[in-house]
């Protein structure tokens, strides 16, 4: 993977070449300063989301229908924390923010990763290898949880207030920042970084890329790669979660639904990456992220259908996504 | 004749034949057994969807492709007549047109998915279909003008198909010739290539089919099946909106129904469409007397809360993909066979 990414470099510059393209169309520079910081904001959202779709399916050749109800649980999870913590979310300094926050959060990663253990364990293992099955058992993994989260919370919409410290914008010259799209970047660009590290510096992440590439020749190097397995899938589900929550405080709301809503796009960012890859799945999500945010302010009609034309775009030039895995 | 009828596929089990049968019988006589708006609803609902179900089952039970796009096609269907009602009046050559036009769109459009995408594996065909799906409905809510965006479109009928009566076996008649049409298909030599690839698509390569012809082919075919049950479904409500052929959740439930019933067997789809419009108009009733005898007891009222009927078929949908593949109509023609039929 790590070599991929080194000698083809043409999909990231997409991303430049797209802002760049943009910015004579958008006519003004603050403009394009802040739909391009909203556009990085979202596509890094939606590569948290997506990254663990991607691995999963990369190592374990397993479809995950039912991602979108990590999404959602996640989003959940943080707001049930928050809405406890108001005495902390309205003391407006940034300490006590971030006390509110980060256990927010923490709870959305765990409760995604535990469901996500359970998904694994009760779910798909009885179903490896066979897609057919997989899909249909994942989607009724998600006809059942989404009518759980029904249960559990109830059936309304349930606000999900952001901290103080986030919420405002900066000021830079005549652009306005969102404070909160600030944030995302970094926590994406964090994600990113992390898992770039653990995938190619350590041992764990050997195991794992050589997983994508052969499990037959790992699994008779004597490694156990059915727990190689429940590690990704948790990690992944949790990271799905870690997005849930930012996605949940980005549209200060949390709905059952949301993760299904987000699952399309996330499933034509895996498209475009190219199934099962980490990198790929990274520009991918930048591309939709931008172009997103660009059609939305030049042409709103057809916003909601740019991903669209962007898949068919990326598939037409590469039939099998922007940095194809071995065996897709 | 029966025979000829049933392209030789009988039900092969007792019980299953009584509840075909009665079925049969119940939605032939619906106007009259079950007088009232809301039970003839409910028929022509099960007529429609037993229709749009089965069609479904050609892809998923028998061709083993999982599509998401089958509600975009029904949804063709029934925006083809409304569009072309609303705009050109109640008369029958808007109708016809509606109906042609619809019907060419649906088959363009699976034709190029289909060559496009069949190519590669099971998954990505998927992935595609549902994006592609949740492009066609985003484009009928933007383009409000044409569709009538998310409040959808009212027609009127012509003079002669207005009476609930003449309409309703519209409906049910053109429904159940599409239905016997679609067994025919299965049991045709045709049908028997698409169970060998679903079976074994490197081995019914090798035996010299094209599965990638094969395979478009039946997706057209279901493609067609269902942009007729939208028609007939708009002919019957007389409206059309994204809820009511558009939503991802009419996908859902065709999913729950074909599973349920059984995967590859047509007469599955009569049984999953049946069970499955009777449970969303009446286990509610059901429920809500359960719901509230337990009141007082936390979270259990919750589990049986009216609406909350989703919860417990989601579960029997899982149960069957595990347990009995081939749904109820499975089950009971095994169970047929043990008792020496």
């Amino acid at each position: 993977m790590k070599t991929r990414i080194k000698t083809d470099l043409i999909p990231l510059a997409l991303i430049p070449a797209i802002a760049l393209v943009a910015l004579p169309l958008v006519g003004s520079a603050p403009t394009w300063v802040t739909l391009t910081v909203a556009g990085l904001a979202m596509g890094m959202m939606i590569f948290m989301m997506a990254s663990g779709l991607t691995l999963v399916f990369g190592l374990m050749d397993v479809m995950n229908f039912a991602h979108g109800i990590f999404i959602s649980v996640g989003a959940y999870g943080a707001a049930t924390v928050l809405t406890r913590m108001t005495r902390q979310m309205e003391a407006g300094s940034l300490a006590s923010d971030l006390s509110a926050m980060v256990p927010a959060v923490l709870a959305a990663i765990a409760l995604a990763a535990l469901l996500g253990w359970f998904f694994e364990r009760v779910l798909i293992r009885p179903v490896y290898g066979d897609h057919l099955k997989q899909i249909l058992v994942t989607m009724g993994g998600l006809i059942v949880f989404e009518q759980l989260i029904h249960v559990v919370w109830g059936p309304d919409i349930i606000p999900l207030p952001r901290p103080g410290a986030i919420t405002g914008a900066f000021i830079i010259g005549e652009a306005a920042i969102e404070r909160y799209r600030v944030l995302a970047v970094i926590v994406g660009l964090a994600v990113f970084a992390a898992m770039w590290l653990l995938l190619n510096r350590t041992r764990i992440g050997l195991l794992v890329r050589a997983g994508v590439e052969n499990p037959e020749m790992v699994e008779s190097l004597g490694y156990r790669i059915k727990r190689l397995f429940v590690g990704v899938f948790v990690a992944g589900s949790g990271l799905a979660g870690l997005g849930g929550a930012m996605w949940g405080m980005y549209q200060e709301q949390v709905t059952a639904q949301m993760g299904m809503q987000v699952l399309v796009v996330i499933f034509i960012v895996v498209i475009i990456g190219g199934l099962g890859s980490v990198g790929g799945c990274f520009v991918g999500a930048m591309l939709v992220g931008l172009l997103a945010n660009y059609t939305g302010y030049l042409a709103p009609k057809l916003a909601l259908g740019s991903n669209i034309l962007l898949m068919v775009l990326v598939l037409l030039w590469r039939p099998r996504g922007l940095y194809p895995i071995g065996k897709a | 004749m029966l025979t000829r009828l049933l392209s030789g596929d009988f039900p092969r089990s007792r019980v299953l034949t009584a509840v075909l049968v009665a079925i049969l019988i119940a939605l032939a006589l619906a106007p009259f057994i079950f007088p009232g708006t809301r039970s003839l609803n409910v028929a022509a609902k099960v007529a429609v969807f037993v229709l749009l179900v089965a069609s479904y089952d050609l892809l998923l039970g028998y061709t083993g492709i999982v599509s998401f796009a089958h509600t975009m096609f029904f949804g063709i269907g029934g925006y083809g007549v409304g569009i072309a009602m609303a705009k050109m009046g109640p008369g029958w050559g808007a109708l016809a047109l509606g109906i042609a036009a619809s019907l060419a769109l649906s088959l363009g459009i699976a034709l190029a998915i289909g060559l496009l995408s069949l190519r590669v594996r099971a998954i990505f065909f998927a992935m595609i279909t549902l994006a592609v799906a949740s492009f066609f409905q985003i484009l009928a809510s933007q383009l409000s003008p044409l569709t009538g965006g998310e409040d959808g479109l009212t027609f009127r009928l012509p003079e002669l198909l207005r009476p609930r009566l003449v309409s309703y076996y519209v409906v049910f008649g053109v429904a159940l010739a599409l239905f016997l049409v679609l067994l025919r298909v299965v049991n045709s030599p045709f049908g028997r290539v698409l169970l060998s690839i679903r079976e074994n698509e490197f081995r019914s390569e090798a035996l010299g089919y094209r599965i990638v012809t094969y395979r478009t082919v039946a997706n057209c075919l279901a493609a067609l099946g269902a942009t007729a049950a939208g028609i007939l479904y708009s002919i019957w409500l007389r409206y059309t909106g994204p809820d009511t052929t558009l939503s991802f959740n009419i996908m859902i439930d065709i999913l729950l129904m074909v599973v349920i019933g059984g995967m590859g067997t047509m007469y599955g789809s009569v049984l999953g469409a049946t069970l499955f419009v009777l449970a969303q108009n009446y286990l509610r009733d059901l429920m809500k007397l359960a719901s509230d005898a337990l009141q007082g007891i936390p979270l259990l009222p919750n589990l049986l809360h009216p609406d909350r009927w989703l919860l417990w078929l989601g579960v029997l949908f899982i149960l069957c993909v595990y347990y009995f593949p081939s749904g109820i109509v499975g089950k009971l023609r095994a169970a047929g066979l043990f008792k020496g039929r």
